[in-house]
């Protein structure tokens, strides 16, 4: 963007144009969804009733008698607020260390760690499978906090140490000339300098780990399941239901829509590490 | 308290060697100045006594404790950052107390020392702003705050007066100069500028290349400098360095003479030249002279104002007992 040095009209003009198109693009199939959650099973796949239908609470009112939305629902929230923590509770430390007391090994550990996430998740499925079966942590939701912690950390780590990064490190160097510990430095300096970059972190990170569904789907049956299983549930059995399927994927995105609506900025300021302020 | 000893400190990183061994007593109560150009590991040397630089070898002792493997915050000393380093999210009551809080000083003792020194830093009607909301000098008197709470065995300045501007920066000279006539305590201050470690120090580290060329004190090095890189250093207007056939005639590679020990003469001295630039400044006169014997350009000072002019010519004559001289190797012949 920054090449062009004069905005041309094209520019002034054409960009909130591309900008728009591009917004509704995305945005259409999510309206489409939410249209169709209100919509009767057949009305869904009637061409004429596309736009034109009489709405109906139907698919929602089914979806928490017959579905136990909310049981899902909490899954969801348990795992990726616990996670979220769990996450932040070990990546703060590491990014901290990183950040602060480099050594000639950290640049390689980063991109090691960033590394992992080029690994294939259908390359672990049989081993995973197995073993968290064996273990008896199959449908738990301690496996699923721990797989979506650790799906996260590579991610969450380099955040942090991005925004870390950007406190000088004079302040830290005070505060240990001023007799503080490790944990007082990250508790009385380090949290409250970085507290922005912190919270776009976590938000990103719940986020990520509520829409996760590789391996909630394949790593629960009815104990641990969360809204991504409920989803895939009413795909498979229900056949052509697309009412009730788009009942059920609006209810589960619903939220995390909501969410991202309200910290939009944080969560820009996430997606950028910090670049756009 | 607050003597501290380095004993064959070196440090390198990685491969390079920034302060070779080095050997330097720092008594207490003294008010220490490490000067020498950017980069000759002033910096380096004040970190690594303050704990937040590892020695490569060597060991630090203070007040008879070998100090090397303890932290910065169990040395008992306080630093003064360049950057002042105050905490942004703190107020300054929050920042200058922050030492003894994490100290766990009961409350009401913190604030009775807080209020103790920002009345001796006139920071009392300040003391609830947040350190952006406050003046380069007022940050930097917060930083001395926080260092002062602590009752330090020493403190540790890094070029503190760097980012003033020039006026601020004569009158936090004298500020810090006062704290430690009040405290007595031992202070180790790192500068570039010369006339800052003239006017503050008790004795002066000279650095070159993380080498201590001159441990003395201010007038002892601007009288009997160890060698032609302390002489250029120390001073200013700098010390005129003449090589060559006039040196040769005091038996020396190099002899230095400073602007203000040459007498000037219209008619008739040691070495004729012309004048180059006149700068008149009023209180002194400083003429800068393209010599027919001597191939420097020679710097003079003169006291008060004198009607000379570009191009005219002027004699020189060095005050034989000022005249310092040096070997081939640039130091001192006594
Ligand atoms: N962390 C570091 N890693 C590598 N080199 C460094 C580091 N800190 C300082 N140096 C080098 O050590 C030398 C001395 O630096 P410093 O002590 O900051 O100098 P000064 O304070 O006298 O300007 C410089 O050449 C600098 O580049
Ligand atoms: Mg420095």
């Amino acid at each position: 963007m920054a090449i062009v040095a004069k905005p041309s009209k094209l520019g002034t003009f054409g960009r909130p144009v591309l900008a728009w198109t591009v917004g509704l693009l995305f945005f259409f199939p999510i309206f489409w969804m939410v249209l169709t959650s209100f919509k009767t099973d057949a009305d869904a796949v009637k061409p004429e009733h596309l736009i034109f239908f009489q709405p109906t609470l139907e698919n929602y009112l089914n979806m928490t008698e017959n579905y136990d939305y909310w049981r899902f629902a909490r899954n969801s929230v348990i795992t990726a607020v616990m996670a979220t923590l769990f996450t932040l509770f070990v990546g703060i430390p590491c990014a901290y260390a990183m950040a602060f007391n480099p050594s000639r090994a950290t640049k390689d550990v980063l991109m090691w760690m960033l590394s992992t996430k080029m690994l294939p998740a259908a390359a672990v499925l049989y081993p995973m499978t197995f073993l968290t079966k064996s273990a008896g942590l199959f449908d738990t939701h301690f496996l699923i906090i721990l797989v979506l912690s650790l799906i996260n950390l590579p991610i969450v780590v380099w955040m942090l140490f991005t925004y870390f990064k950007e406190i000088p490190k004079d302040i830290i160097e005070a505060g240990k000339m001023d007799g503080v510990n490790t944990w007082g430095e990250i508790r009385e300096i380090l949290i409250p300098l970085a507290w922005g970059g912190i919270a776009a972190t976590a938000l990103l990170c719940f986020i990520f780990c509520w829409n996760e569904a590789y391996w909630t789907v394949r790593l629960t049956t009815t104990n641990a399941a969360t809204l991504s299983k409920l989803i895939e549930g009413n795909r498979a059995p229900e056949g052509l239901f697309f009412g009730r399927l788009s009942a059920v994927s609006a209810a589960a995105v619903g939220p995390i829509v909501v969410l991202g609506w309200f910290c939009q900025k944080q969560l820009v300021q996430g997606l950028t590490f910090g670049a756009v302020k | 308290m607050g003597r501290i000893v380095l004993k064959s400190v070196t440090k390198s990183f990685g491969d390079v060697e920034v302060i070779p061994p080095l050997d330097l007593t720092i008594e207490e109560g003294e008010f220490a100045v490490f000067v020498g150009p950017s980069g000759c590991g002033k910096s380096t040397l004040l970190r690594m006594i303050a704990g937040l630089e590892d020695l490569s070898s060597g060991s630090i002792e203070i007040d008879g404790q070998d100090a090397t493997q303890v932290p910065p915050a169990k040395r008992g000393l306080a630093m003064v950052f360049q950057s002042y380093a105050l905490y942004p999210h703190m107020s300054v009551r929050k920042n200058i107390g922050f030492p003894l809080r994490m100290a766990k000083m009961a409350p009401a003792k913190v604030t009775a020392r807080v209020e103790t020194a920002a009345k001796s830093l006139n920071l009392m009607d300040y003391l609830d702003r947040k350190p952006a909301d406050l003046s380069g000098g007022q940050r930097q008197r917060v930083a001395i705050g926080r260092a002062i709470v602590r009752e330090p065995a020493a403190f540790l300045f890094d070029e503190p007066l760097s980012n003033l501007d020039a006026a601020l920066r004569v009158g936090m000279r004298l500020e810090i100069g006062e704290l430690h006539e009040r405290l007595q305590t031992t202070m180790i201050y790192v500068t570039h500028d010369q006339v800052e470690a003239m006017t503050m120090a008790n004795k002066i580290v000279v650095l070159r290349a993380g080498v201590i060329e001159q441990v003395g004190s201010p007038l002892e090095l601007y009288h009997r400098p160890r060698n032609t890189f302390v002489a250029g250093f120390i001073g200013s207007p700098k010390m005129n360095l003449i090589s060559g056939t006039q040196a040769q005639k005091y038996d020396a590679a190099t002899i230095g003479i400073r602007p203000e020990h040459i007498d000037v003469s219209m008619t008739e001295g040691s070495w004729e030249g012309y004048v180059g630039v006149a700068e008149h400044l009023g209180s002194d006169t400083f003429l800068h002279v393209h010599g027919s014997g001597v191939s420097e350009m020679i710097t003079v000072r003169i006291s008060g104002d004198i009607s000379v002019n570009q191009g005219d010519t002027i004699y020189l004559t060095p005050q034989s007992d000022q005249l310092h001289r040096f070997d081939a190797q640039g130091t001192r012949i006594p």
